[in-house]
């Protein structure tokens, strides 16, 4: 399906979930937060959200700022 | 005593709040972090870059245990973006502190009062400990005050300009009419400058630029860490006032002829 990640339109196949999607990118031990479409979902959320083609997903984490 | 820095309901032993932006490298900023003796450290958020997700991270590897997270909504020029940032990074679970950073210019990155005003309103009504980044100005400081900031952080000049105090005038009216703690936030450029706002009678110092541009970051984070201790003891001990003409140290009487 069609994903736009972080403001990159990707082609993911084989995900159904959030769930899913941190762990086709490797990303679930990191301290991360998601929103998709424009909504922050919690950790314990992950699994139940669905995506669908065209889903807006930021993935965001702490950097050094000031 | 110089007593505990109190913001909302956290209590701290350290004044020096510090940025964790532009360090040379992940083992500078963790000796650096080490010599301040900060307690609070701020952060930015911002997209995790997933195709490089082992890239190193510098709070991946912090003792989370042992320091406060004050993350930034640096990058927000209106409210609605301050709100969003806020948001995001409060549903990381590691911090209720949001520093509220809306900026009006790039150029000069001076805070925009409107924003700031109604980032920092909206924000306290959703339950977050809000410290606003603002100007030196006591009006806007007070309306923030009233708008349930936890604490006052007015800029010594510009972000990362490293000009010191430029009007420590205003900053001593924000002061005298504080009725939370007063953190003097951007622009502070060496250790006397810290000091300085400590004697003004700030209750703490955030700075970045001024230890991780440095020429020896780790040396300049111990100097401003005895700079923040020195700057309030000399507040506390009161200082002698500035008189036009001397007053001889040595006595008068008993002088040889």
């Amino acid at each position: 399906m069609k994903l736009k990640i972080n403001g990159e339109e990707r082609e993911v196949a084989g995900v159904e979930n959030i769930s899913d999607l941190l762990s086709a990118f490797k990303l679930e031990k990191k301290i991360l937060v998601v929103e998709w479409n424009r909504t922050i979902v919690n950790k314990e959320e992950y699994a139940n959200t669905r995506l669908s083609d065209g889903d807006q997903i930021e993935i965001v984490h702490f950097v050094g700022g000031g | 005593m110089t007593q505990t820095l109190k913001i909302g309901p956290h209590e701290f032993h350290s004044r020096l709040l510090l940025g964790t932006g532009k360090f040379a490298s992940l083992d500078i900023q963790d000796r650096a972090v080490k010599a301040s003796g900060a307690e609070i450290l701020t952060f930015a958020i911002r997209r995790l870059p997933i195709d490089n997700p082992e890239a190193p991270n510098f709070l991946e590897k912090l003792e989370l245990d042992k320091f406060t997270l004050l993350p930034n909504t640096a990058g927000a020029y209106t409210a609605d973006e301050a709100v969003r940032i806020a948001r995001l990074a409060k549903a990381s679970g590691l911090c209720d502190m949001i520093k509220v950073e809306v900026i009006g210019d790039p150029k000069t990155l001076l805070p925009d009062p409107v924003g700031t005003l109604e980032a920092t309103r909206r924000l306290v009504e959703e339950g977050f400990v809000v410290l606003p980044y603002t100007s030196d100005d006591p009006i806007l400081a007070k309306r923030l005050q009233e708008a349930g900031a936890a604490a006052i952080m007015p800029g010594a000049s510009p972000i990362g300009s490293g000009q010191g105090i430029v009007n420590p005038h205003n900053l001593r009216f924000i002061i005298e009419a504080a009725k939370v703690p007063v953190i003097v936030d951007a622009g502070i450029g060496g250790p006397a400058d810290a000091a300085l706002a400590m004697e003004l009678g700030a209750d703490g110092i955030l700075l970045n630029t001024a230890v991780s541009g440095a020429k020896d970051p780790v040396l300049m984070a111990e100097a401003f860490k005895l700079a923040v201790e020195a700057g309030r003891k000399g507040f506390l001990a009161g200082r002698i006032p500035k008189k036009r003409y001397a007053s001889a140290s040595s006595p008068a009487e008993g002088m040889i002829e």
